[in-house]
């Protein structure tokens, strides 16, 4: 391990960072600590799992395209949602939040040469790829994957009503994922804490490292809980316990307690990263600040803070919880995404607006996460969430938020994509896999939030013909299908890019610490630094004459 | 450090005051106890950094005037490649999959993962390679 | 601490921004006005019992607050985008980053509109758990994968596995009390034209109550996934007047009729073993 010294010089050949005698092909990359590298592994892995838990949804979708259809049997349809949300919130969306571009660019935004333990980051991966492994294992067992639900209610997940491998493996996979997230949030919140480069004070700090750093300490908070709760089950499952079985004394709603009071935070853990990135792309691209900076920051801690105290909302039909209390929590929460989405407008306010793919992907997230909250607020109130709960209603909530979340993930890979490997993707390739994702996404949801008013439950394998069902189904599968279509052009667009378009150091006149490095950057992240005076260094080093209006807030009083 | 204790003090105190309000009025003790935890999980480092930032001199990056000639020097140690987290990662592999599949998992679990400790150690110690 | 003094060529702007600001709010409430004092549906059912009209109509005012905040923040987006396209390459707008005036309104009206749409939930929500003096209680069981309905007080029983759809018989225009607990997993009742669902689970007896206002025959399921045949837990709701649901209980009354119900009052007591009797969730949460 060298010593590796804070790059002042702006000579190129210090600290041996050519002399590389380290192992190479596949044993390096099993050896690799380089955040960078790290970080580009959880993408491709993470982005892979989409595809998987894509193939689910698209069989699912396939089937409820009519009634009483026979694609698939009632078994296997409920191994298919199990599987497709277990694959795309433990297995996709979570490591891409908080795996792939916060591993790959925190410790660049921040000036720092890696991320504070790289060994314990590579650690973080082997957790991750051994977890997948793990889950997708159970569809090879003879009782099949896991079946109860990705949330794994008690007492369908005790031994006796699911019993076989397949829930074994799925805690198993949970288990590994969990401690490979804590590592990350420790190495997160200590990188973020102790390895800022001079000048770059917290209040300087890019947002999307505010957020990452805010979505590392709800991981510390949060997954331990989920930890246990698993163990939990195992014990009940393996060695006669009765935590979860009312026939030992225990309480099978304590499940869903243990599993919420994760469950929330995750999802927030989930969306934190991607309005960060979306936080930093639109500024980009309106030619702006990001505006209401602090706001930002104050609105990211608050829905942290609030996101531990609403978990019981998911339990509001259970009849055993305090209604006003989460009801109120989680009205609230709106106040702060409330504050977030008006600064995204006031970003493009009065900008000058370049509608490149990144940039049309966050304002179709921007978009979608409108009414995915919005519907989100009906929710909030039990009487209302007494009749939408269980029901398409809610489905087509949270795939609201989470196609969202797609839009924004989409909009971070064109946007940083480049800075990771070196290549622009192709923007007219790119422009298409946007409409048809987005007009996918609305013609997926739409009809849905339809469909739980009129009745239909989810986790429906088949339903009666006589309800009147098909032609919403038929409306949203085939939203589906654009859906699919826009992840397959994705993957064209990658491939017929590869290491075409050189990309520079900066192709968007980005504002952040990493335009100012190569692209990719080089081993242990710069040559040299630029003085950093407010949240926009490199903007301020290649634009002096246009530095943020108001010495106010950035500047700490200073004229740099 | 005074910005980093502050957040993570004041998220403390608003899960303390949610805990009190929560445990007041509910009729369950689950959330109350994980909101009491998360309270004291928030307080133990806020606590720290705030001691701690009371007694530091001013880093370089809390510096609003810093030039990065200040930062000139050590930076930290960063292992450059290393085999152990891929062997303690299949260490852990096994050891869950014994969950699953067998007590006798366990064998190449604790071993792989034993000899991971001691290899990392080891490398820490002696400065690993680049 | 307001913003920095603008020079004075940008005041008309602002006026301008404003004044369209106003009107692009003003649109759908002036849409509502035009509709009158009837609101849109906005998908939801008035449903058939008192409490499923009291919470169709907050659907329909949250749905109000969300197609005047939604609307209007579509809108701004969508007017943001077009109206500040890229003129040209060169021309670097003017660095603005904080409007303090802007930021606290969009704090304050959200906290304003949140604590509105908090006070109509606890309103409707004492009404849908209110827990009146009772005429009728059904005794519903919910099972792997079909229902029972036993009625206190009368031999009455129904039960039906998936597609079979048991049909609880209840008046119409009188208080009917549910007690509700399943045997062995979690299990959903939801009767779509209720406006309600409740989970029936082990170790817990949920309580509520509710008032049908016409007679019919509503469709019910499990919304709660319970297994294999989740998807088939159908049950029926046939509301009858009063006269005849008196009909229907005494017709219980024959030899066949009391056999089985004891032959079922002795199965299902080896089913279940320790209960715990909670007291109907009051908005208070006290027990």
């Amino acid at each position: 391990m060298t010593d590796v010294l804070n790059p002042t010089h702006v000579h190129e050949e210090d600290h041996g960072h050519e002399e590389h005698h380290g192992p190479t092909g596949i044993l390096k990359w099993m050896t690799t600590t380089d955040h960078k590298v790290i970080g580009m592994s959880y993408t491709i892995t993470a982005v892979m799992m989409l595809v998987i838990g894509g193939l689910f949804a698209e069989i699912i979708r396939a089937q409820l395209a009519s009634p009483n259809a026979g694609l698939v049997s009632l078994a296997q349809y409920n191994q298919l949602f199990t599987m497709h949300g277990s694959v795309m919130i433990y297995l996709f969306a979570g490591p891409f939040a908080f795996g792939a571009l916060a591993n790959f660019l925190v410790p660049i935004q921040i000036g720092a040469p890696d991320m504070a333990f790289p060994r314990l980051n590579a650690l973080s991966y082997w957790l991750y790829l051994t977890g997948c492994i793990t889950m997708l294992s159970g569809f090879f067992t003879s009782g099949g994957a896991a079946n109860f639900g990705w949330v794994g209610y008690a007492p369908l997940s005790n031994s006796m009503n699911s019993p076989g491998a397949g829930a074994d493996l799925w805690i198993g996979a949970l288990l590994l994922t969990g401690f490979s997230a804590i590592f990350t949030g420790v190495n997160l919140a200590a990188t973020i804490f102790y390895l800022r480069a001079p000048g770059m004070t917290m209040f300087r700090m890019p947002i999307f490292t505010w957020n990452m750093l805010v979505t590392g300490i709800l991981i510390l908070l949060a997954f331990p809980v989920l930890t246990a709760g698993l163990i939990m089950l195992y014990c009940d499952r393996h060695f006669g316990t009765h935590i979860f079985s009312v026939a030992g004394g225990g309480v099978p709603v304590l499940w869903q307690h243990i599993f919420w009071f994760w469950g929330h935070p995750e999802v927030y853990i989930l969306a934190l990263p991607f309005f960060g990135m979306v936080s930093e792309i639109i500024p980009v691209f309106s030619k702006k600040p990001t505006f209401g900076y602090k706001g930002m920051i104050f609105a990211t801690l608050t829905i942290a803070a609030l996101s531990l105290g609403v978990w019981a909302h998911h339990m509001f039909t259970t009849g055993v919880v305090l209604l006003p209390f989460f009801s109120a929590m989680s009205l609230l929460i709106a106040v702060p995404t409330g504050i977030k989405m008006f600064n995204w407008i006031g970003s493009m306010w009065r900008g000058q607006v370049w509608f490149s793919t990144a940039m049309l992907m966050s304002i179709g997230f921007v978009i979608t996460f409108l009414i995915g909250g919005i519907t989100g607020i009906y929710l909030a109130s039990p009487p209302l969430d007494f009749f939408t709960h269980d029901t398409y209603f809610v489905v087509a909530h949270f795939h609201s938020v989470v196609m969202a979340l797609v839009l924004g993930g989409m909009a971070g890979l064109y946007y940083w994509g480049p800075k990771m490997t070196g290549f622009l993707l192709n923007e007219k390739i790119g422009k298409s896999q946007f409409w048809f994702l987005f007009i996918g996404t609305q013609l997926f949801t739409f009809p849905q939030y339809l469909l739980g008013l009129r009745g239909m439950p989810r986790r429906m394998a088949v339903y009666p013909h006589d309800a009147q069902w098909q032609f919403l189904n038929q409306l949203s599968s085939l939203g589906a299908a654009l859906i699919g279509i826009s992840t397959i052009l994705f993957v064209v667009n990658v491939v017929v890019s590869w290491k075409k378009y050189p990309a520079g150091d900066n192709p968007w006149d980005g504002h952040t610490l990493e335009w100012f490095t190569t692209s990719p950057p080089p081993h242990h992240n710069f040559y040299r630094l630029p003085k950093i005076r407010s949240e926009r260094p490199t903007w301020d080093y290649n634009h002096p004459e246009h530095k943020a209006l108001a010495h106010g807030h950035n500047n700490d009083g200073v004229n740099a | 450090m005074k910005t980093e204790s502050k957040i993570l003090l004041s998220l403390g105190l608003f899960f303390g005051i949610m805990c009190a309000v929560y445990w007041r009025w509910s009729v369950e003790n689950a959330g109350g106890v994980m909101m009491f935890a998360g309270m004291l999980l928030c307080f133990l480092p806020g606590s720290y950094y705030y001691w701690w930032s009371r007694r530091m001199k001013e880093r370089p990056e809390d510096n609003p005037n810093a030039t990065q000639e200040e930062g000139a020097g050590f930076v930290g140690t960063f292992p450059g490649s290393s085999i152990w987290p891929f062997v303690l990662g299949m260490g852990a592999f096994f050891s869950v999959l014994a969950l699953v599949f067998g007590i006798w998992f366990l064998l190449p679990g604790l071993f792989l993962g034993g000899w991971a400790v001691l290899g990392g150690s080891g490398e820490g110690r002696r400065g690993g390679k680049h | 601490m307001e913003s920095t003094t603008l020079p004075p060529q940008d005041a008309p702007i602002r006026k301008r921004r404003t004044r369209r600001l106003r009107l692009i709010a003003a649109l759908p409430i002036a849409a509502l006005a035009l509709a009158g004092c009837t609101l849109p549906k906005f998908g939801a059912v008035e449903g058939d019992t008192t409490s499923s009209q009291s919470v169709f109509h907050l659907w329909q005012w949250f749905s109000v607050a969300a197609v005047i905040i939604g609307g209007f923040t579509f809108a701004l987006i969508v007017w943001a985008a077009f109206r500040y396209r890229r003129k040209s390459d060169d021309v670097i707008p003017r660095q603005v980053q904080y409007h303090l005036p802007a930021e606290v309104l969009y704090t304050i009206i959200p906290i304003l509109v949140i604590i509105g749409l908090f006070a109509a939930t606890l309103v409707v929500e004492n009404k849908v758990v209110a827990n009146p003096k009772t005429d009728v209680t059904v005794d519903v069981l919910a099972f792997q994968w079909g229902w029972k309905f036993t009625y206190p007080g009368s031999y009455a029983l129904v039960y039906g596995q998936t597609t079979a759809s048991p049909e609880m018989v209840i008046p119409a225009g009188e208080n009917v009390h549910i007690n509700l607990r399943s045997s062995d997993v979690i299990h959903g009742f939801y009767v779509h034209d209720f406006n309600f669902s409740r989970f029936a689970q082990p170790g817990i007896k949920n309580e509520f109550t509710f008032n049908a206002l016409k007679t019919g025959t509503f469709f019910g399921q499990c919304t709660q996934l319970c297994g294999l045949y989740h998807s088939l837990m159908f049950f029926k709701v046939k509301v009858v007047t009063p006269e005849a649901y008196q009909v229907w209980l005494k017709s219980f009354n024959t030899p066949a009729g009391i056999a089985a119900y004891n032959a079922a009052k002795n199965a299902s007591s080896q089913q279940t073993s320790s209960h715990v009797d909670t007291k109907p969730t009051s908005s208070s949460g006290a027990n």
